[in-house]
């Protein structure tokens, strides 16, 4: 497996900060605005379209941490039951905007999940989507708000993202899956 | 581990503090002896998801959607039984509930003949209760589904010593049980909940101490010589001992058994009332443990036997919090029993996804 860079850590930081700005410009501001970021790479990477906009709206979103694990449809289907990490949406869902983010768009199951899980706590105004990576091959009706960047693949390849915050680096690459074949029903980490 | 496609357990538990890597590969939970310290964890951490869920507006997530539970309970029941069903209702599974006294069982039907049938009917997961003594091993040789022993006879009810270990952990700080000294008092003879806690809180790290009349101790003594600790490396010794207040003293947990009356031969106990003054917890006998210690009851109670009645109200009862945290342990091993099967049947996604977990797998997440 040789991987393929398609994105630099500074390349990721730019995208960040348009997809802060695009959010912030669709909204017409940040009033009730919420980010959450998708178990486990879209919550660093919400923390930073956070932090961004702080930087240039000076105001401060909430955000939360959505575990999608137990709204999955593929659970009969994995070995093994993927391992829960975490869901803390520490503020009032009902009417906000909430921005979902997440490390790639693939089938658009997760994101299917993710909006099953959300509605189970209150019932927002508006779901929009941010990815940093759409790479193809949806499933599903479904299609980002945001993207960081459009990266055509085949069902052979994986995307793999690195942030700092659990990688210790920031990097999207492309390698090839060993065993090739239709990509499992899942299409994330 | 952070391939995209890869589906399950890897990839999410990396990073945060080097928690151990750990996927659930138990098709059935007979007792906690065959559970490593690392799956412990898992069950522990998944219990917290459940508290999570269970704190929700909405009590209910569709992980186990579709997937059929059914309760078989040999034995009477209120608590286990309705904490399974609800634990398996608030994964949206199917529960079937047989009760044994209106069933073809009262008719002569035998266990194998029972479980047979249930398997015909559907049933994947199987929630056994039984007075013999492992009959759920008998069932998890013929039922081709997943058996979770909810009891049976005098030898195991792991969800219990899981339950109780959680319930430990809330209450001690950092949530370590290392040192802890933990004092089970009364019908040890007779319970499948001290033999399920001793490899539980000895994998733990707890200072485990059991207390009894001798009569209610008998092989005890023999066990405690030769403890090894099973399958978890680790482990600690537990001591056994008929006196009570050096069991208790400066104990950080206090756990009452209940006299099981159903069990008892005679002349095991002089009478109830002399028990109940010399093994009895009352206020006196529980002030000599630690002043912030907790005093749990497995249930049901015999208040004024085991244990007094303004113990088992005191603030320092946990014994409510045991049962809402059942909830949450039993929920955990659904769906941690639910996801460990072979990936066979034909399926072509369900070869894949094992593939690519396979592809997806570097040589440090194999444990």
């Amino acid at each position: 497996m040789t991987d393929r860079q398609i994105m630099t850590g500074d390349e990721i930081r730019r995208a960040i900060v348009r997809i802060s700005h695009e959010i912030v410009e669709k909204q017409a501001g940040t009033q009730g605005l919420a980010l959450v970021g998708i178990q486990r790479r879209g919550v660093p990477l919400a923390w930073r379209i956070a932090a961004a906009i702080e930087e240039h709206e000076g105001a401060r979103l909430p955000v939360g941490a959505l575990d999608i694990t137990f709204y999955r449809d593929d659970l009969s289907l994995v070995a093994q039951q993927p391992i829960v990490k975490g869901t803390d949406l520490p503020f009032d869902l009902n009417g906000a905007t909430i921005v979902l983010v997440d490390d790639v768009l693939y089938t658009g199951r997760t994101i299917r999940a993710a909006m099953d899980a959300l509605i189970d706590f209150g019932r927002p105004r508006a779901i929009r989507l941010a990815v940093l990576i759409d790479r193809g091959h949806r499933e599903l009706p479904i299609r980002a708000d945001h993207v960081g960047k459009n990266v055509p693949t085949s069902r052979e390849e994986i995307v793999k993202v690195h942030v700092e915050e659990i990688d210790g680096n920031d990097e999207v690459s492309i390698g090839r899956l060993l065993r090739a074949g239709e990509p499992a029903a899942a299409d994330r980490q | 581990m952070n391939v995209e496609t890869e589906p399950a357990a890897v990839g999410r538990t990396a990073g945060s503090a080097r928690t151990q890597e750990v996927a659930w590969h138990h098709r059935h939970l007979l007792d906690v002896d065959v559970v490593t310290w690392p799956e412990i964890e898992l069950i522990m951490r998944t219990t917290d998801e459940m508290k999570g869920v269970l704190a929700r507006p909405i009590r209910k997530v569709p992980a186990l959607n579709g997937r059929r539970v059914t309760t078989l309970f040999y034995e009477a029941s209120t608590r286990t039984r309705v904490s399974f069903e609800t634990a398996a209702r608030n994964l949206s599974a199917d529960v079937v509930s047989v009760a044994t006294a209106t069933s073809s069982v009262t008719k002569g039907e035998s266990l194998v003949d029972t479980i047979r049938t249930l398997e015909a009917l559907g049933a994947e997961i199987l929630v056994m209760r039984h007075s013999v003594s492992g009959a759920p091993y008998l069932a998890a040789e013929i039922f081709g589904g997943h058996v979770l022993n909810g009891g049976d006879g005098w030898h195991a009810h792991p969800t219990q010593a899981l339950l109780d270990l959680y319930t430990m952990r809330q209450h001690l700080a950092g949530g370590d049980l290392r040192g802890r000294k933990v004092a089970i008092v009364g019908d040890i003879l007779h319970s499948r909940v001290a033999r399920s806690n001793i490899w539980s809180l000895t994998a733990a790290g707890a200072d485990l101490w059991l207390c009894g009349p001798a009569t209610l101790l008998r092989g005890m003594d023999r066990w405690a010589t030769a403890w090894d600790g099973g399958a978890i490396p680790g482990h600690g010794r537990f001591h056994v001992t008929s006196d009570v207040d050096a069991a208790v003293r400066d104990a950080d947990v206090v756990m009452a058994l209940r006299i099981q009356r159903e069990r008892m031969q005679g002349g095991l106990l002089p009478s109830l009332r002399e028990y109940a003054a010399r093994f009895g917890l009352n206020a006196e006998r529980v002030s000599l443990a630690k002043p912030e210690a907790i005093v749990m009851h497995p249930g049901p109670m015999n208040e004024g036997i085991e244990i007094a009645p303004d113990v088992a109200t005191s603030g320092r009862a946990v014994i409510t919090e045991q049962v809402a945290n059942g909830v949450a342990v039993r929920m955990a091993l659904l769906y941690l029993l639910a996801g460990a099967h072979e990936a066979a049947g034909g399926h072509e996604a369900a070869h894949e996804a094992v593939h690519v977990r396979e592809a997806a797998r570097a040589p440090e997440a194999i444990r």
